[in-house]
């Protein structure tokens, strides 16, 4: 396939002087003869790919990219109060320089002496998750919650050789998907079965009958949520969690870590094992590309040798008062164990570990506390406004940041309401009325230390006189 | 040139940043309550539940903003970031340059929330639908493709998922339960079909042309057979010229076909899953398209297939109907969802604004350079004393396996002492092998297409030098690296649970520290 030299800034060895002396250098006259000595010629594609002309130059680019994106709005020109799992906080400063230096943005899997830094900035990720947690130890975080939470529910099955869990009726559904997929196995012996255990239908919180009901010597764990997908603190989680040891049950809860500053961090109610989003701890929303699912327990050897992430341990080095770090145990990850790894790992979200352990370390103790009072109150505003509101009732009375609006007493649907609110440059709660019939027509909505007071008031006035019309 | 250039990594000696601060510093503050909002509420405290109350507070650093930017900056510095330094050894990774421009474009994304109604969604949601559909269709012959999965593991764990899903459907999945791949496919093709509760027949190969036998194969298929999971070119660079049988052999025995093609980058417009017969195939965004690396992440492994299977694909799947597009819930045959939202929509933003810079053009252009380049390193290091090509396949595609075995044995310097040293000289510690070592003693660069040929032969020169001072002085490699930002670790308290610490509060209580 002959061509015309194409020179492409990305391409160094491009410039076809230089491509044609290194072709030389190997003994061969152009790239198809070399192709052809590998790959047989059944295999080749015979023709140029059929794909859009390049834009080779960068404005160019730029402006093609922008233009698409321009048809696009977001939480910035509209007024958002969507959350549901990825959530609009402030990100300092200081997160995004550090997101963007090219060391950490472009590092990999390099050595712990080349990548000391990003080792020390991963064990110090885990170390603050731990301070948050009250837990000593964490890993290399996953995905996102859901990841998160499969994998910790695996470990309490692998732990206990059970084959079931409970978890809450409430658990996002997108949530509960992923972790079906984690507990379903190609082997009917290894499937592991999914309990749903009910919600009280007043408080949103775990029907602690039921779980009793459903709890028994099956149970591998009970996993529970605090914030539920719903919002709401759940106060039980200490009988939950006796509930499950009374039956030899690990407990795992699944956590927004920016509620620490005033929810009590789950270890102290019970919790064995600790999962979560750390989203919201200085990184962007990024259309869902900000996930990020952290891991945390007990230190002690039957946890840690059941973690599929990759956990960094500090050690000593040669040189006195000089710290390292290494990997613990990692024949246990899929690296090095293949087939019989404990689940499986790879690339992750590392950048994410390094921007929120800056995010931790900006905020520090009494910056986790007086955002989570601020929070927790401004939100409450916001839903006893919204509750003046004819025809609107706030589910649930115990929330965090998000609560359940049911818009049912209007006689609307959510998707009509909220189709109105984009009318009126506001997107609304997240339509519940498919994800929970019984909810009738809810919504889930989100308030942060991003919105004023004036943002409520307007979301306030536009809601009102869209109820009223 | 004026010889080798000398090297000294940052050495900051930074403390954990939970050693730094005083009482009562602040990082970033919080703002204020309005007072219209602060007059009309309650106490906090009044609506959190007394029994979950968090009675100490965390024990979280207290420093101010200069002082915690600092210390990041001091950890960024003791980090060999591709952009730095020259990361051709990372083989297997393909370590290309991220293009700055990509970078903004991807913070435009920032405040997008994934749930935004679709309206106001159409611009991203065209680029996503434009990359896979235009984009990774032609490229690799497969009907549908999505970017849910969230890196490359995530991708093989889809397909595994696709896969269970197919042959539960057709009512096979309770025969089926067995999936082959060889031992120089990556990791994760045994490990996620194990995760999804697949058994794994792992095949290894002649020990004279490196390829994994297709006897083999033909021995191992049976009713069984769910599936293969196989890389090619596998590890050793070697392309296995009868991949088009070995799919032949699996389908035959009604079995699927997925191809790791987590680097394709020397393939791209040369051949492609489709031709091959492959029914699933993913790419990693994050190393043949462009998108940063991230110290491991975010990536995205997107996920190909044939027609066929496109009813299994993870939901949301992306539609466009009359110019609009749409994300579409209502598939009854579904896997569900491998990660939530829309994936890592960043990723593919990169990826495809890199595309876009290329065209037909660049993406054969990358794939010639690297592979060029590749056979430039091998005639390099192959005059090297003490380096070897195992295997008598000559021609290697994107990468080769080479050994350090006869250097070893001739100076005891192994492979990862040199490593260690090369690390001294500025240039990324290099990727030895996947596990096991198959070929001993390993090393696995990759020169992919944006590194220059000064650059390749920097690479080059780095490793001489360092074998030359193993001949010369066995201990001086022993002991590196020296120039580094730190020194050798002990290693033995990381297996040891009396002495790991995955955190700086276990490290206090181990060592008896306040």
């Amino acid at each position: 396939m002959s061509r015309k030299p194409f020179v492409h800034p990305y391409i160094p060895n491009s410039v076809p002087e230089v491509k044609e002396e290194m072709l030389r250098e190997v003994g061969a006259w152009d790239a198809e003869e070399l192709y052809a000595q590998m790959i047989p010629d059944r295999l080749r594609l015979k023709r140029p790919l059929e794909l859009p002309r390049p834009l080779t130059a960068e404005l160019d680019l730029r402006r093609h990219v922008e233009e698409l994106l321009s048809k696009n709005s977001d939480c910035g020109k509209h007024l958002s109060f969507l959350g549901a799992g990825c959530w609009r906080h402030y990100v300092p400063s200081v997160c995004d320089a550090i997101a963007s230096r090219s060391e950490f943005l472009t590092a990999y899997a390099g050595g712990a002496y080349s990548d000391l830094g990003r080792y020390q900035a991963v064990f110090e990720f885990q170390s603050l998750i731990g301070e948050l947690l009250e837990m000593e130890v964490s890993g290399i975080p996953t995905y996102d919650w859901g990841a998160a939470a499969g994998n910790a529910v695996r470990m309490a099955a692998r732990m206990t050789g059970r084959r079931e869990i409970l978890v809450p009726r409430s658990m996002s559904p997108a949530r509960l998907s992923i972790v079906r997929n984690f507990c379903d196995s190609a082997n009917r012996e290894g499937r592991i079965r999914i309990e749903l255990v009910d919600y009280d239908p007043e408080t949103g919180m775990l029907d602690l009958d039921d779980l009793e009901e459903k709890a028994s010597s099956e149970t591998a764990c009970v996993y529970l949520e605090n914030p539920s997908y719903l919002g709401v603190i759940e106060a039980h989680g200490r009988e939950a969690s006796t509930i499950a040891h009374d039956n030899g049950a690990e407990v795992v809860v699944g956590v927004d870590p920016i509620s620490l500053g005033v929810l009590a961090p789950p270890a102290e109610y019970g919790a064995d094992i600790v999962c979560g989003e750390a989203q919201p701890l200085g990184i962007h929303m990024s259309a869902g590309g900000g996930s990020c699912g952290f891991i945390a327990s007990r230190d002690e050897e039957r946890y840690v040798s059941e973690y599929p992430l990759r956990l960094v341990s500090v050690t000593e080095t040669e040189v006195e008062g000089e710290l390292g770090f290494g990997q613990c145990r990692y024949e246990r990850t899929s690296y090095i164990g293949r087939e019989n790894a404990k689940d499986y790992v790879g690339t992750t979200v590392g950048l994410w570990a390094i921007v929120s352990a800056v995010y931790m370390s900006l905020m520090g103790p009494r910056g986790m506390r007086e955002l989570g009072e601020h929070i927790i109150r401004k939100a409450h505003y916001a839903a006893e406004r919204l509750g003046e509101i004819e025809g609107v009732v706030i589910s649930f009375p115990t929330f965090f940041k998000e609560f359940v609006v049911d818009l049912g007493g209007s006689g609307k649907t959510v998707g009509e309401v909220n189709g109105a609110l984009l009318c009126e440059g506001i997107f609304g709660g997240k339509d519940l009325s498919s994800e929970f019939p019984e909810l009738g027509q809810s919504a889930l909505y989100c308030v942060t230390e991003t919105h004023s007071l004036a943002n409520i008031e307007r979301l306030v006035a536009s809601l009102g006189e869209v109820l009223a019309r | 040139m004026r010889g080798m250039r000398e090297y000294r990594a940052p050495y900051w000696n930074e403390p954990i940043i939970l050693e730094l601060g005083s009482e009562g510093e602040r990082g970033v503050m919080v703002p204020k309550l309005e007072e219209g909002i602060a007059g009309a509420v309650s106490d906090a405290w009044e609506y959190v539940p007394e029994a979950v109350r968090r009675r100490r507070p965390p024990g979280l650093p207290e420093l101010s903003q200069a002082q915690v930017l600092r210390h990041f900056l001091r950890l960024s510095q003791q980090t060999l970031g591709m952009e730095l330094g020259n990361d051709i050894g990372v083989g297997t990774c393909t370590m290309k340059y991220s293009p700055k421009v990509n970078e903004e474009l991807a913070a435009l994304l920032q405040d997008v929330h994934p749930l935004q109604d679709e309206e106001t969604l159409q611009g991203v949601l065209e680029v996503i639908y434009r990359f896979g559909h235009v984009f990774l269709r032609e490229v690799s012959g497969m009907d549908a493709f999505t970017f849910q999965p969230p890196g490359g593991s995530a991708a093989a764990y889809t397909n595994a998922l696709i896969i269970r899903k197919y042959h539960e459907v057709n009512g096979e999945l309770d025969r089926r339960n067995e999936i082959i791949t060889t031992i120089f496919s990556h990791p994760c093709d045994a490990a996620c079909p194990s995760t999804a509760g697949f058994r794994l027949v792992t095949l290894y190969p002649d020990p004279e042309t490196g390829l994994p036998d297709t006897e083999a194969l033909k021995e191992a298929v049976s009713e069984h057979t769910a599936g293969m999971f196989i890389t090619n070119p596998e590890d050793t660079g070697i392309f296995n010229p009868e991949i088009d049988e070995w799919t032949r052999i699996v389908h035959e025995a009604g079995g699927l076909c997925s191809y790791d093609q987590a680097n394709a980058n020397a393939l791209l417009g040369v051949t492609r899953a489709r031709e091959a017969e492959f029914d699933l195939c993913f790419f990693n965004l994050h190393k043949t398209f462009s998108s940063p690396h991230g110290s491991s992440g975010p990536g995205c492994g997107a996920v190909g297939v044939t027609e066929e299977l496109e009813e299994f694909l993870p939901v949301p799947v992306l539609v466009q109907e009359d110019g609009r597009y749409r994300l579409d819930y209502d598939r009854p045959h579904s896997i569900g969802r491998v990660r939530d939202f829309l994936g890592n929509v960043p990723v593919v933003l990169r990826s495809y604004a890199w595309a876009m810079s290329m065209g037909p053009e660049g993406l054969r252009e990358t794939a010639e350079v690297s592979m060029i380049n590749n056979q430039y390193l091998e005639r390099r290091l192959l005059a090297i004393r003490g380096v070897s090509k195992p295997y008598n396949v000559e021609r290697r595609v994107d990468q080769i396996r080479y050994s350090l075995e006869t250097l070893r044995r001739e100076t005891g310097v192994g492979t990862n002492d040199v490593a260690n040293r090369m690390v001294d000289y500025g240039v990324q510690s290099y990727f030895k092998s996947h596990h096991p070592w198959i070929v001993p003693e390993p090393f696995t660069p990759e020169p992919c297409e944006t590194y220059s040929r000064e650059d390749v032969d920097h690479w080059a020169d780095v490793l001489e030098r360092v074998i030359e001072e193993a001949y010369a002085d066995p201990e001086l490699v022993k002991t590196a690296p020296h120039r580094s930002s730190g020194h050798r670790i002990k290693s033995e308290p990381l297996d040891d649970p009396e002495k790991w610490a995955m955190t700086w509060r276990a490290y206090k209580r181990k060592r008896g520290l306040k």
